[in-house]
């Protein structure tokens, strides 16, 4: 993710709980689109608004990747 | 010019939208509208921010019915918000939400009773009434009013569907993935389909699979108004597409490159049209056929120094580009990039020196500037650095007072903290210093 976004942080520096929007990593929509391509690239997994759970899967780096986790084909 | 129909559909069963329950007839449409407007507060200015396409048209017809000013800021942060209040004290908020978080007095869009079949007329609407007021970041940090007449937005929107051959009686079917509440999206997803006979596309997709499902939804022939941001990731993700009959892009100038790809892929037209929030739409392109733009019929370009104005059709008086354009012929011009002090990040435009204001206005922060890296790579997004003297300050802290103030996608990615800034004898900050100074920190970070 860091390398996708050319964040100005380390792995270890995010915390797993931590928001990853806003106040937190500061991610923005830019940022969210990039991740969901590397995530549909590497998972096999398309990620999507419709779904009644999608603003928790942004919540954080956990619930991102416990939502890969869950849904990948790959 | 006297008046101006609200829709140019007339027959009362003619198709103006598709939401999640199917069509909405013109009858039934107009009917939502007298409802809403009936329940409008006296204020005459509101902030639509309904997010569904479909609830924002309704809100924008119940307002121009109503006589009532729809405010179109560039982002809603709290301290936009707060600015808002000051230039429009009556101010309201129609949202579709439960958690809107704009602080104005908030209208609930409502539930929607069937329509009555005795009743229908379309509205017809003075050409000098004033129908939107759209902002630009001031050099100073304040927000600049362009108000918005109906007759320029009308003509504005049927130059464009003449343009991209909506006139054609087809119907199409809009779907948008940029939003109603920015000039683009306005003109091209919401009167664009008003003024053409054309129907909206309820839905606001975001992902890729967001944009199929969307356009899936709706029948053909389909046109996907989009940006070069949201089509790259639409080409990238290996969808099975659904059926796109006509691609629009803007916000941003589309590379060749990707323009061929995504009419290869779509075995469909992809045209841009070109404009600002000051101008509205003035010119288009088919990036695959043509690297100049065509100005729209009766407009022309007026030299000034070595910027350019814009005047004729839907332009009321002439308007300066911020953008380096070089004219051709016969109303033809290419486009060179911006003007240094504006900076276009996805479609979002700031003034370096309004940014630059904000920043230094920060508590903590002696001194401070923007910097926009040049652009290496047309298809990923450059994003703004800064450096700061704030000591004693974290950039957890320095980023949260600029988001107050300013759309996340112009927060400095690297923010850089520093001792001084390399000012040089005179106190100017050219820019190749602040690049040298950029620059040897990724050599320091990449060794």
């Amino acid at each position: 993710m860091i390398e996708c976004l050319n964040l100005e942080v380390t792995a270890e520096q995010i915390a797993p709980d931590a928001p990853l929007y806003g106040d937190g990593l500061g991610l923005d929509s830019i940022d969210v689109l990039e991740v969901a391509l590397v995530v549909s690239k590497r998972y096999g997994l398309q990620l999507q608004s419709g779904s009644a759970d999608n603003p928790h899967i942004f919540k954080s780096l956990r619930s991102l990747s416990d939502h890969i986790a869950a849904q990948r084909t790959r | 010019m006297s008046s101006l129909p609200l829709v140019s559909h007339v027959a009362p069963h003619s198709i103006v939208a598709w939401r999640a329950d199917g069509a909405v007839t013109l009858r039934q449409f107009l009917a939502e509208v007298g409802q809403l407007a009936d329940l409008f507060p006296a204020g005459g200015q509101l902030l639509n921010m309904c997010r569904d396409r479909y609830r924002f048209s309704v809100g924008l017809a119940a307002a121009i019915v109503a006589g009532k000013v729809s405010l179109l800021p560039s982002t809603h942060t709290p301290e936009v918000v707060r600015q808002i209040k000051a230039l429009a004290p009556d101010a309201f908020c129609l949202t579709d939400s439960d958690h809107c978080p704009v602080d104005l007095p908030q209208l609930r869009y409502p539930a929607m009773a069937p329509a009555h079949p005795e009743t229908f007329a379309v509205p017809q609407i003075e050409g000098k009434q004033r129908i939107a007021v759209v902002f630009t970041s001031g050099s100073s940090g304040t927000p600049q009013p362009h108000p918005k007449t109906w007759a320029a937005l009308v003509g504005s929107v049927r130059a464009e569907a003449l343009r991209l051959g909506l006139s054609d009686g087809a119907p199409w079917t809009i779907i948008g993935t940029v939003p109603p509440q920015h000039m683009y999206g306005f003109e091209s997803t919401v009167l664009l389909a008003w003024q053409s006979g054309n129907a909206i596309g309820h839905a606001l997709p975001f992902y890729p699979a967001d944009i199929c499902q969307a356009l899936a939804a709706v029948p053909t022939p389909r046109l996907l108004v989009s940006s070069p941001v949201h089509l790259r990731a639409l080409l990238d993700a290996g969808l099975a597409l659904p059926e796109i009959n006509r691609l629009l892009s803007a916000t941003a100038p589309l590379s060749a490159k990707l323009a061929q790809a995504i009419e290869a892929r779509c075995h469909a037209p992809l045209l841009e049209i070109y404009g600002s929030t000051e101008t509205g739409q003035i010119a288009s392109r088919r990036p695959t056929h043509n690297a100049e733009w065509q100005l729209f019929p009766g407009m022309t370009l007026i030299a000034e120094g070595d910027s350019w104005r814009v005047c004729g059709a839907h332009i009321e008086t002439s308007t300066a580009l911020s953008d380096l354009i070089e004219p051709t012929i016969n109303g033809h011009f290419l486009l060179h990039g911006r003007i240094a002090d504006l900076v276009n990040i996805a479609g979002k435009r700031h003034s370096l020196a309004s940014l630059n204001y904000l920043l230094n206005n920060i508590p903590g922060v002696v001194d401070g500037a923007f910097y926009m890296p040049d652009e290496t790579d047309r298809e990923a997004i450059t994003r703004l650095a800064a450096c700061v003297v704030a000591p004693g300050m974290d950039a957890q802290r320095l980023l949260a007072a600029l988001r107050e103030h300013i759309d996340p996608v112009f927060l400095p990615r690297p923010l850089l903290f520093v001792d001084a800034l390399p000012r040089n004898v005179t106190g100017k900050l050219p820019r190749a210093l602040l690049k040298r100074l950029f620059q040897k920190r990724s050599t320091l970070k990449s060794a």
